[in-house]
């Protein structure tokens, strides 16, 4: 035996730096907690697909002859509820937000760990208890609470799940000011606001959103659970409440909860597409003057979802015209992904599949946005397949696309193993093909006046229904390949070097896993997305 | 699979205007999709790795100019899709003579029209062609939606509140209608049909309908139920707003607002008075909203609506 002790022992990963239970579930390390949310959501994302299952299968005949009304009615609610709520709001944030942000600005963990490990709790708290009431006692008011249905009328348990979703808000807000603080206290020195990167520009965008937004989403629960609990007559038209005054804090709310959804997979994809290309990410500064654009523009459209609720026609005037404006900036994103592409040295790797889905998905659905901010168009297609297939564009075409993409982009990173390449590419491309059949036809349907949220309908929409059906079944089948090759990998993969993508970006210079302080030496600032055009492929980043 | 289309009859003026702007809107769209798919399809092969294309610096005219050029071009072509689209017709038509009223009350899960000469029908809407309708909805409970694809029109109804369509049928044949808002268990079951028939075939159809009240007897048959006219009489002691001619006029209220007296206030009015106290009046009347339900809340305010201004009397 040599003598070792001027050998210095490189620091255990973080994943190894203990092994109990107990280790994990008091950790406050930023790695640590991202690991358990990503778990977690995980885990209620195939919740609130077995509920859409039931859902699509149901749809295949035009007669209710699979579940009843209620079933229906209550898997259609569990669905909206898990999806929005317990996945695709924390689902970028959460899961690689607390992984990179710290890492990306060159910080040992987010400002306050504590906090970090709180919002977990909270999470997991207040949506097992959510779900557990959605299941067991069950709730028939969709995800959107409507009053006076849901609490005046709807017979099911409103009052729980409305306590869990309240619970696990906080979560949200304790992400958020979490981020903020941590953007603002903990950059390394020479990390300059205009070094960041856009993942963390988004990060940040979002979390303004978050901190702003979620407490309107907490009062209005709390007003909800006033009147069906306490019986305050606050939505209660007969005894002078207003039932319209839900909607306009509801989508207040929820509207801007949309852009918490989209904002961070645009800071993945930027991250992807300029890794990919080999470029600097076209127009750097506009994407950053655009992502907090449309943070701000988003707060002032909530309106364009009650064109047809009987507020007055002058408001709609003026949220189609807001909801015009925040197409914009969501425009000029999607033109300078495209220009980054411009002599760049393109490869096609199973992140960058994802990005180009969800280049082409998102554009999809901004487009179709223009046809629902216009209101003569939108009172047609409004609470029909069409706004259906339009937010599914968004949150699964766009968010979840990125979701994915940043999984296999930061794979190696967070385990330090390499997945099976072929096998990604597939599952992206079996996704890309899933999600079109699924909501596509939607589109269509949606325009021939089949409304949402119906159990049983006229014969001449059920080819539609069809086609979708089927492409929900590919769709199940691509989100299912990850959950096998990914665990697959993290046992048996290859081991990945600390950059295996040569990218940009101060994750990449600490080693894969991390270990918990997140870097061996202090990193070094560039400039982002420093891409020289000669960078192409070397051995030079190999560790 | 039966009866599987790719098209929408167009069954009223509207209609036709919405699809010329969803047609319109969809050339833009279907333009600036295909300009990026063109544009990412084209960098993807040229500029995939190892092609011989150059992988070089960026030619000096993609700077800054062409950022703010195309964020000015997409504005204006936002704002002139609202310009044109939204600007001219975001508005509601105006109400032409000869308009034919018919109410709608909704309730879980059925849709009960009333026609002006009391006839009445349930799950079902007759009118007449090329003659403007004007439909005043309300709830009887929850938030429903009043939805007709053929027509591209859709409203919600609101408890207590009236909210109203007015559209003008321009083609026969029998149509969906559809619930559109989610009102519970039996929401997809709340449906019905739209039948548009000559206009000698709905006068032939509505006298075979068995008749109801007319909205106004009835409502004049409830004003007495309830005793309005032991303080709304002009024969009264009490201290109370006189209704006569009220409908349409301009009203002064307590706290220096001004109102006009519409379906909406009238009805406000019966179900919560304290809301709108008339100035020069104290707020002593009880609120009816729990005694009269949405379809009794509605004839009173059709008969309030008949009652001619104070000295010209009605009989």
């Amino acid at each position: 035996m040599t003598d070792t002790t001027f050998v210095p022992q490189p620091p255990l990963d973080y994943l190894h730096d203990g092994s109990t239970l107990r280790s994990w579930l008091l950790t406050t390390d930023h790695k640590r907690i991202a690991v358990l949310f990503s778990l977690s959501i995980t885990f209620f994302f195939f919740i609130g697909a077995v509920a859409i299952s039931v859902v699509r299968l149901e749809l295949l005949t035009p007669a209710g002859d699979l579940v009843s009304d209620d079933t229906y009615n209550k898997m259609f609610t569990i669905h909206g509820i898990v999806m929005v709520w317990f996945f695709l709001i924390p689902s970028i944030p959460a899961t690689f937000g607390n992984f990179l942000l710290p890492l990306m600005i060159g910080a040992k963990d987010l400002a306050f760990p504590r906090i970090n490990l709180l919002s977990w709790y909270l999470y997991v708290g207040g949506a097992a208890f959510t779900v557990l009431t959605l299941i067991l006692g069950g709730v028939d008011t969709g995800w959107t609470f409507y009053t006076p249905y849901s609490t005046m009328f709807s017979n099911t348990a409103v009052l729980p799940a409305a306590m869990g979703v309240f619970v696990v808000g906080f979560s949200s807000v304790l992400t958020g000011v979490n981020f903020i603080a941590t953007t603002h206290m903990l950059r390394a020195p020479g990390m300059t606001w205009f070094r960041l990167p856009l993942f963390v520009w988004a990060m940040y965008a979002t979390s303004m959103v978050m901190v702003l937004a979620t407490p309107v989403l907490a009062m209005t629960l709390l007003l909800i659970i006033a009147e069906r609990w306490l019986d305050l007559p606050i939505f209660d038209a007969s005894r002078g409440g207003d039932p319209l005054l839900f909607q306009h804090l509801f989508w207040f709310y929820s509207h801007p909860a949309v852009y918490i959804m989209i904002l961070p997979a645009m800071g993945v994809a930027s991250e992807i597409i300029a890794c990919f290309a080999r470029r600097k990410l076209f127009g750097y500064s506009f994407m950053v003057y655009a992502l907090v654009a449309i943070a701000v523009i988003g707060f002032f459209v909530w309106g364009h979802h009650m064109f047809v609720s009987g507020q007055s026609p002058y408001a709609n005037v003026v949220f189609s015209f807001l909801s015009f404006m925040v197409a914009v900036p969501s425009a000029i994103k999607v033109f300078n992904w495209t220009a980054t592409l411009y002599r760049g040295s393109i490869s096609f790797d199973a992140p960058m599949l994802y990005a180009f889905g969800f280049l082409g998905l998102f554009t999809i659905g901004g487009l179709t946005g223009l046809f629902l901010a216009t209101v003569p168009i939108d009172i047609h297609v409004t609470d029909t397949y069409f706004v259906v297939a339009h937010f599914h564009y968004i949150m699964v075409g766009g968010s979840v696309s990125a979701f994915f993409g940043g999984m296999h982009f930061w794979w190696p990173k967070i385990t330090g193993k390499l997945y099976p390449e072929l096998w990604a590419r597939a599952a992206a491309i079996a996704m890309f093909i899933g999600f079109n059949l699924t909501f596509f036809p939607q589109f269509v349907m949606g325009y021939l006046g089949m409304p949402r949220r119906y159990h049983v309908y006229p014969p001449e929409f059920q080819v539609y229904h069809v086609l979708s059906t089927a492409g929900a079944a590919v769709l199940g089948v691509a989100y299912f390949m990850p959950l096998f090759y990914l665990i697959w990998s993290f046992r048996h993969g290859a081991r990945a070097g600390a950059n295996p993508w040569h990218a940009k970006g101060l994750e990449w210079q600490a080693p894969s896993p991390p270990p918990h302080e997140n870097f061996i030496t202090p990193p070094m600032i560039e400039r982002p997305y420093d891409y020289r055009p000669e960078d192409v492929a070397t051995a030079r980043d190999m560790p | 699979m039966s009866g599987f289309r790719l098209t929408l009859p167009e069954a009223s003026r509207n209609a036709q205007s919405v699809d010329i702007a969803f047609a319109a809107v969809f050339a833009i769209a279907a333009a600036i999709f295909l300009i990026l798919f063109v544009l990412l399809v084209v960098f993807a092969v040229r500029y995939r790795r190892g092609a011989p294309a150059a992988h070089a610096p960026l030619p000096k005219f993609l700077s800054r100019e062409i950022e703010i050029g195309w964020t000015v071009a997409t504005t204006f072509l936002a704002i002139f899709i609202f310009w044109w689209f939204v600007g001219g017709h975001g508005l509601p038509p105006r109400n032409a003579p000869g308009q034919i009223e018919i109410h709608v009350v909704a309730k879980q899960w059925m849709w009960k029209v009333q026609h002006p000469d009391g006839a009445r029908e349930i799950d079902a809407l007759h009118i007449p062609v090329g003659t403007q309708i004007r439909l005043v909805m309300t709830s009887q409970d929850v938030i429903h939606s009043f939805y007709v694809p053929a027509f591209r029109l859709k409203q919600d109804v609101l408890p207590v509140r009236s909210t109203e369509l007015v559209f003008t049928p321009t083609e026969t044949g029998t149509f969906h209608l559809f619930c559109a808002e989610y009102c519970g268990t039996q929401h997809s079951h709340m449906t019905g049909e739209v039948v548009v028939m000559t206009p000698a075939d709905y006068a032939a159809w509505l006298r075979r309908q068995p008749h109801g009240d007319t909205l106004v007897h009835e409502g004049e048959a409830l004003f007495d139920k309830f005793g309005c006219g032991a303080c709304h009489s002009p024969e009264s002691q009490v201290h109370a707003p006189k209704l006569g001619g009220l409908f349409g006029s301009t009203v002064a209220l307590q706290d220096g607002r001004q109102v006009k007296a519409d379906e909406a206030y009238l009805k406000k009015s019966i179900t919560d008075p304290r809301a709108d106290i008339v100035a020069g009046y104290a707020p002593i009347m009880p609120s009816y909203g729990q005694y009269a339900d949405g379809e009794d809340v509605e004839a009173i305010v059709a008969y309030l609506k008949s009652l001619p201004k104070e000295g010209t009397d009605r009989d």
